[in-house]
């Protein structure tokens, strides 16, 4: 690495810090995005539990990536790209994680539903 | 080697920095800080995927529809998402260099974190109170530790929020003072982020189930 490099990082500020506009951007798409699933899951509204589930899901998402831009400020230069790097691994071990327990306890569970046999000799 | 003398001292090649380079004081915190957040991001993953095996465990108990009142969930959730907002504005006005106007954020953002900790604990209470403790069924189990941890996190959110105010108060807005509120601005809106899964997937979800 040459010492410009090193100059350069050091002159600017590792971490971003946001405005007042986007403080204020976040907020009122985070208010949005929680009012949203709160209206369709207290109304039901849509009929189809596994739409709402879907709608409920997606917006929690959108909702993580606004929180993750304007209020955290995430960028994918902050810090050299480190905490962008920190946070994609974090996600896949996350999702690695979730997806693997939820999917082999199903499994899981599916597999060793007792039969009616068992029941019987249930206390 | 059959030449050593090929490469003379002066040309040999240096495969370290040979002096360390200056470093300005607290320059790699929030990095570290931030590696720190991710960590703790795993531990709520752990307990995210075991509500999510267990969560349907009622074990003829209550179920999140006898339970939850979403009410209540929506009027937590407006606290902690104001009191990320008015963390913002403290963190916007110690920029400006304004020790007041920071101080005063940062109280109104301490109250509103009061204020979810005590809808929670008047929720929890409720819940022990008609019978259903964490020892009731894996679902309550679950749901304390998960809820519970989260809550635990913005006591001591609170309690790190206080000790910056007082410090602040000593010493005014000095560099050290500036970094270890971005810390806990990391800290507090990440502990938003986290309070998006547990409202989407504890709360919302538990009502559709």
């Amino acid at each position: 690495m040459s010492t410009d490099a090193h100059a350069d990082h050091h002159a600017e500020p590792g971490h971003p810090h946001g405005s007042l506009r986007s403080y204020m951007t976040g907020f009122a798409l985070s208010v949005i995005l929680t009012a949203i699933p709160f209206w369709l899951v207290m109304s039901g509204l849509i009929e189809s539990k596994q739409l709402t589930a879907f709608a409920v899901v997606a917006s929690a998402v959108a909702q993580i990536i606004v929180h993750m831009i304007y209020f955290l400020h995430m960028n994918g230069r902050s810090e050299g790209g480190w905490t962008m790097m920190a946070l994609v691994f974090t996600i896949i071990v996350v999702v690695i994680a979730l997806a693997g327990s939820l999917w082999v306890m199903y499994h899981l569970n599916t597999n060793m539903m007792p039969s009616v046999h068992d029941m019987r000799q249930m206390p | 080697m059959t030449s050593p003398q090929t490469i003379t001292p002066d040309e040999a090649p240096v495969f370290y920095l040979t002096d360390e380079h200056a470093h300005p004081e607290g320059h790699s915190t929030p990095l570290g800080f931030w590696i720190y957040l991710m960590s703790d991001c795993l531990i709520f993953a752990i307990l995210f995927a075991i509500y999510g095996v267990l969560g349907a465990n009622y074990a003829a108990g209550p179920s999140p529809k006898d339970l939850f009142d979403l009410k209540l969930v929506a009027l937590n959730t407006t606290m902690l998402l104001l009191s990320s907002i008015t963390y913002g504005f403290a963190m916007l006005t110690m920029e400006k260099d304004r020790v007041g106007a920071t101080q005063a954020w940062l109280a109104v953002t301490g109250l509103f974190g009061l204020a979810f900790l005590s809808i929670e604990l008047y929720e929890f209470h409720h819940f022990i109170e008609i019978g259903a403790t964490p020892q009731r069924s894996a679902f309550l189990s679950a749901f304390f530790t998960l809820v519970g941890t989260h809550g635990l996190h913005v006591t001591f959110g609170t309690i790190w929020l206080v000790t910056l105010m007082t410090q602040v108060a000593r010493h005014g807005l000095i560099p050290a003072n500036r970094r270890r509120l971005m810390c806990l601005s990391m800290f507090w809106h990440f502990l938003d982020v986290i309070w998006i899964g547990v409202f989407t997937f504890v709360y919302l979800m538990g009502m559709l189930r």
